[in-house]
């Protein structure tokens, strides 16, 4: 088999080979692998709740994942979901605590998921505008703008918004939550998966849609793989950068309607658990696909919530080295396909 | 010297990549101070059968024999210690470093952390340029060195390695007339000292100007060996196509029309503030191949920029750039495509096309805000694919296997075929920028390709070509002008032209005289 017929089934060997690996890890700390991961599918897979927590997790990854992978048809790395997804949720809260009472759920929630899209996209932008203006490498300011979204958010917490001797800001108004699928659909899982998942699995959709169905998807993907090509043809490169990096940051704040809107409802410290970071790796393993980002989400939304479920088992922490290893092997396997047919 | 054993034997060397062969059951013998010449169309496996016998790949099968002596290199090191030297299309030289250092490199000499005994390999080095009449100073720094003085450092190196047998892969692609006379000159001179000189072209003048003998490639097989005397032009092109082909296309007068492009007293300084366009004026006509001749930086991409509004925007530019009486310089590309104009810029996989995307969106790009192409949010998918079968035939693209291949499975001919297919279908176009149209293009391309142009000129276009090839300018043009740092140094009248073009060496001659 030549490689390029392999290319489409690195993803799985990656996946295959990091549980693999951490199967060998699980035998090392004296537990049977089958064991741990036959437990681990019960508790998620059997069960509504489980599979609602699944869901719940991996809806934030896949739009996390999705703002990563659009900066990545151009080329940009986006380091900077978290910074993103931080600015939406707190702008979701804040918004959700400024608007009256008695606002109309249409009204409330569209408001407050437009004002933590705007606010994560603004966050994506000032990177962009200082890539295109200044040529400032994205990767380092992307990680700048987190640090900054974090120490923003938390001083603004602490000191102007949380509510007496805790660490969260007050409950939003009622009109600007949203549902949960027990409630949409009369489901008894009791989990806190809500409307979001929906709406990022459309938001996965649209932007497969947009990238190769329309003409402005066209002329990103064109300025992506040859900037100077794609200049020569007429197609401003910095627009597309720009355009490319407000929808990608618009997609982390929308986060904010799974973790705020839908669940927490107040915006809390640690609120993100690093999905924002965890949507790089949705997005490498997908390839960058947007519906690819749909499984590698889902992959990644079980790991997490599947190793705390056999954390009496073995330490959660294990998932994470099996979260990192696909990602590492996924960037590695390529090249080690490509040495072994040479020779 | 004829009863030695050839510098070089080949037999039967073969070399696939997968399914593909590159080198089909090739034989060649090089005799000792011979010009060997190796011609043949891009992909015919010359650079396959050079990279072989410089140790950079393997053959599958077959044996090599250097002086007599079987040989087997499994790196260019082996190579180089058999006395084998390449230089390269592309330099291998470290910008920064003297023509000393970059010559021994590699070879220092030195234990790894002992001091270089540098004024001695220097003395060594301008002795060893001044016996060969390189005329390369051993402290000049190699940046601010000319491309010809570069590869005549290059050639020192092989010299000082005390190479006997030297493969040269394109090596006039970069260089001006006269340096290419020189170059030539050199190659003459090691050659009667006793060296074999193997040489990769695709310039059948050439051939014919320095070569001893000449192999002719095709799809990895040689399809014969003759000595140089026995050869021509016509002979060896269709040695290498397959084929007859018309090296001189039919190019009739015409009587031209309005003035369509129209170029005033235009300067160009970079941002650096090097100036690179120096009161540039020239006016073409509908109906009218305007051909620019001269050596590459002298001002052909500023030029290009500037027409096509990719210019730096932090260079300081003046003059004016009228499109059938209306400015365009400060417009756009697309504003300026709008108006009618096309451009085929230098570098085509840089520029024109995207080698990862395949035939149809290539043919959209660039074009693809022409509403004819649009429906809906997205493209007339059925449109496009209608048009790429009708163009591919038309222009006669060829691509192999599924439908819509990727562009980067196409061969260099084919992909500028592409190029030229979509910008000469450009609804309303007046002006045609051609910039290098034909490099590294096939033969058999190259007389589709020149067919085409002639046939836009006569349809009453108007072509601005800009072209290393003084060949392909004086066969196209209407009239030529020299382009030398940065200006109009001459400009040739059409009657001018078309006498010059029945005395051609003497023509071109002229020429070079103004352009360098």
């Amino acid at each position: 088999m030549s490689r390029k017929n392999l290319q489409p089934f690195i993803p799985l060997f990656s996946v295959l080979f990091a549980l693999g690996a951490g199967s060998v890890i699980i035998a090392a700390t004296g537990n049977s692998p089958a064991e741990v991961y036959l437990r681990m599918f019960r508790s998620t897979f059997g069960s509504g709740y489980g599979f609602g927590q699944v869901l719940f997790r991996s809806t934030t990854l896949v739009l996390t994942g999705l703002a990563v992978a659009l900066p990545f048809k151009l080329r940009l790395f986006n380091v900077g979901a978290e910074g993103q997804l931080l600015m939406g949720s707190f702008a979701a809260a804040i918004c959700g605590i400024a608007l009256p009472t008695d606002i109309h759920p249409v009204l409330g929630t569209s408001s407050a998921l437009v004002a933590a899209m705007a606010a994560g996209s603004l966050w994506a932008l000032s990177a962009g505008w200082l890539k295109v203006r200044y040529g400032v490498n994205e990767v380092i300011s992307t990680i700048m703008l987190n640090f900054i979204a974090q120490g923003i958010t938390g001083y603004l917490l602490t000191n102007l918004f949380a509510v007496h001797s805790t660490v969260h800001t007050p409950t939003m108004v009622p009109g600007t939550l949203l549902p949960g699928l027990d409630s949409l659909f009369g489901l008894d899982w009791h989990s806190p998966a809500n409307l979001s998942t929906i709406i990022a699995i459309g938001m996965s959709g649209a932007s497969a849609l947009l990238l190769y169905r329309t003409r402005y998807g066209y002329t990103m993907i064109a300025a992506g793989l040859n900037p100077q090509a794609a200049r020569h043809a007429g197609i401003d490169t910095d627009a597309r950068i720009l355009g490319t990096m407000a929808m990608g940051g618009a997609l982390a704040g929308l986060g904010a309607g799974n973790l705020v809107l839908g669940y927490r409802h107040w915006f809390e410290a640690g609120l993100t658990s690093g999905a924002g970071f965890m949507g790089i790796a949705v997005a490498l393993l997908a390839g960058a696909h947007p519906l690819g980002i749909l499984l590698s989400a889902l992959l990644f939304g079980w790991l997490d919530y599947g190793g705390l479920t056999v954390n009496t088992m073995v330490p959660k922490e294990l998932f994470m080295i099996v979260q990192a290893m696909t990602i590492l092997a996924i960037i590695s396997f390529p090249a080690m396909f490509r040495k072994r047919l040479r020779q | 010297m004829g009863t030695s054993k050839p510098a070089i034997g080949l037999s039967g060397v073969s070399k696939s990549f997968g399914a593909f062969k590159a080198n089909d059951d090739v034989s060649l013998s090089i005799a000792q101070g011979e010009i060997h010449a190796v011609v043949g169309e891009n992909g015919a496996g010359k650079s396959t059968l050079s990279n072989i016998l410089y140790g950079l790949l393997r053959p599958d099968a077959g044996s090599i024999e250097i002086e007599g002596r079987p040989v087997s290199f499994s790196s260019p090191r082996q190579a180089i210690r058999a006395g084998i030297g390449m230089v390269h299309q592309h330099f291998m030289l470290v910008p920064t470093l003297t023509a000393a250092e970059n010559i021994i490199l590699g070879s220092e000499q030195a234990g790894l952390f002992a001091p270089l005994p540098i004024t001695r390999l220097e003395r060594e080095i301008a002795e060893l340029s001044h016996r060969h009449g390189l005329g390369i100073d051993p402290r000049a720094r190699v940046s601010g060195l000319s491309v010809g003085e570069q590869q005549r450092v290059e050639i020192l190196k092989l010299l000082y390695r005390k190479a006997k047998i030297l493969i040269l892969d394109e090596p006039t692609a970069v260089l001006s007339p006269p340096e290419t006379e020189k170059l030539f000159a050199t190659l003459r001179s090691l050659a009667a000292e006793g060296r074999s000189i193997l040489l990769i072209t695709h310039k059948l003048d050439e051939v014919l100007g320095v070569s001893d003998s000449v192999s002719v490639m095709r799809r990895g097989r040689l399809v014969g060996s003759m000595p140089t005397s026995f050869a021509t032009k016509e002979k060896l092109a269709r040695m290498m196509v397959g084929r007859e082909v018309l090296l001189r296309i039919d190019n009739p007068p015409q009587q031209p029309g309005i003035a369509v492009l129209s170029v005033k007293h235009l300067d160009y300084a970079g941002p650096d503030g090097r100036k690179r366009l120096q009161d540039l004026t020239l006016a073409v006509r509908a109906g009218e191949v305007y051909g620019i001749a001269g050596v590459e930086g002298n001002g052909q991409s500023e030029l290009l920029s500037l027409l096509w509004g990719t210019w730096d925007r932090h260079a300081r530019v003046s003059g004016s750039i009228e499109l059938a009486g209306r400015p365009i310089l400060g417009l756009h590309p697309s504003e300026i495509a709008s108006m009618g104009v096309s451009m085929i810029p230098e570098d085509r996989l840089k520029s024109a096309v995207v080698k990862e995307f395949g035939i149809e969106e290539n043919l959209l790009f660039g074009r693809h805000r022409e509403t004819g192409y649009h429906r809906g949010i997205g493209f007339d998918r059925e449109k496009l694919r209608r048009d790429a079968e009708r163009l591919t035939g038309e222009y006669d693209i060829r691509y192999s296997g599924a439908r819509n291949p990727s562009l980067a499975s196409l061969s260099g001919g084919n992909q500028q075929k592409l190029v030229l297919a979509r910008e000469m279908e450009r609804p309303a176009m007046q002006l045609l920028v051609l910039a290098q149209p034909t490099r590294g293009v096939d033969i058999g391309a190259i007389e589709l390709i020149h067919r085409r142009i002639v046939e836009s000129r006569k349809r009453g276009t108007a072509i601005i070509l800009i072209s290393s090839e003084l060949e392909e300018i004086i066969a196209l043009s209407t009239r030529i002008g020299c382009l030398f740092e940065g200006g109009i140094r001459r400009e040739f009248s059409e009657e001018e032209v078309r006498s010059g073009r029945l005395e051609e060496s003497g023509f071109e001659k002229e020429i070079g005289l103004h352009i360098t």
